[in-house]
């Protein structure tokens, strides 16, 4: 286990295109799992923020990336902490069904990458991560599970390049 | 400490069954309770836990077992659990793990995950042979302990009854390739136990993933009269 790194959380981005409509009634289990699996977020532990509409309890209402793409965008203490929840909470379920609702993506569909302590990752800033992912691999910037960089590494190996504060 | 060393630690049985016992427990476990199960003097458990942290095998750490803290609290305690690394000894040497991690690798960028389920529920069945579907909870802690799972009963709510009661496990014996590729071997191993304790018999395997653990569990089937 790594301890939190002072003054750094991790931001993780991913896009789902889905295979029907949101409507459809074959993606209803998907949305029945939502709200269980969101109140699981948010009292896991490490969790720190994620994103969601206003007025709405998650992000699904929000296509920035597509008609048809959905995005889930949220920051948390620890890898550890995201990787738990992700993969050993009732998340993992909706993980495993995840061909029954989502296209298959060819490039990368999740992005990780160190935010400052506080600050909170706008749509834009994390499209940008997952545009750099999958234009240049994983590196510091923007990186996966498979290939994990710490905060340290990242502070050293992009001095400029560390977001600016909250909008 | 190569691992084939780190396993003829366990040659010893007295050593052996110490490691047996604090792995089996899932929690940090004290000198006194290690050598009161395994039935030694607390001195030889305590010369046997240290050679067993040692070698690897178990991890160790001091906790005031009292739970008390501050001044007059007393010394804390040396407690012991299972190291998380894992030993594996192939003679002569084979490396199933790369070429696990390799098929799982391809699998998931080729979107397998249906194909893998479908193999993995007819390997299931296929080590159930012409028995029925696992009858019981106490049938599927021996069904999955034969298979390095680590089965444990826990109790549920209304325990007095054993309603709610469900099976969970320690280990998971995919560990390194879950961690890589989760959903697809995850899915790959609910499958695999669905086939082996049966999906329309009196119990039935259902994902609860945890930190730690396997990510099944084994309870009551639901709208089921058994």
């Amino acid at each position: 286990m790594t301890e939190p790194a002072p003054g750094a959380h991790l931001a993780q981005l991913n896009v789902a295109t889905l295979l029907h409509p949101f409507e459809d009634p074959r993606i209803a289990p998907f949305v029945e799992m939502l709200d269980p699996v969101n109140s699981a977020a948010d009292g896991a532990p490490g969790f720190v923020w994620r994103l969601v509409e206003e007025g709405e309890g998650d992000a699904t209402g929000l296509r920035p990336a597509g008609e048809d793409v959905i995005v889930n965008l949220s920051v948390w203490e620890t890898r550890e902490a995201l990787w738990d929840f992700a993969y050993r909470s009732g998340h993992l379920e909706v993980m495993r069904r995840r061909r029954e609702w989502f296209r298959r993506h060819v490039e990368a569909h999740l992005v990780l990458w160190w935010v400052p302590a506080g600050h909170l990752p706008t749509v834009g800033e994390a499209l940008e991560r997952l545009s750099d992912l999958r234009a240049h691999g994983p590196s510091p910037r923007a990186f996966t599970f498979a290939s994990t960089y710490t905060a340290a590494e990242a502070a050293r190996h992009l001095p400029a390049a560390v977001p600016s504060a909250c909008p | 400490m190569t691992d084939i060393d780190a396993i003829a630690v366990l040659q010893d049985p007295v050593r052996r069954r110490l490691y047996e016992y604090v792995a089996a427990q899932g929690r940090e476990v004290g000198r006194n309770e290690a050598a009161e199960a395994v039935g030694v003097a607390r001195t030889l458990a305590a010369h046997h836990l240290d050679r067993l942290t040692g070698a690897g095998l178990l991890e160790s750490g001091s906790r005031r077992l009292t739970g008390r803290s501050g001044p007059g609290a007393g010394r804390p305690a040396k407690v012991y659990t299972r190291a998380r690394v894992e030993r594996s000894v192939s003679l002569p040497a084979r490396d199933y793990r790369t070429a696990a991690e390799l098929l799982a690798e391809a699998a998931e960028q080729a979107g397998l995950d249906a194909g893998l389920c479908v193999a993995a529920r007819r390997r299931g069945e296929s080590l159930r042979g012409a028995a029925a579907p696992c009858g019981g909870l106490d049938e599927a802690v021996e069904l999955l302990a034969a298979r390095g799972y680590e089965p444990h009963l826990e109790q549920g709510e209304g325990s007095e009854t054993g309603q709610g009661a469900v099976v969970r496990m320690r280990n998971c014996p995919f560990h390194a390739v879950a961690e890589r590729f989760p959903p697809l071997v995850c899915g790959m191993n609910l499958a695999l136990l669905e086939g082996l304790i049966g999906t329309d018999g009196p119990v039935r395997a259902r994902m609860d993933a945890r930190p730690g653990e396997c990510c099944v569990v084994v309870e009551a089937s639901k709208n089921n009269e058994h």
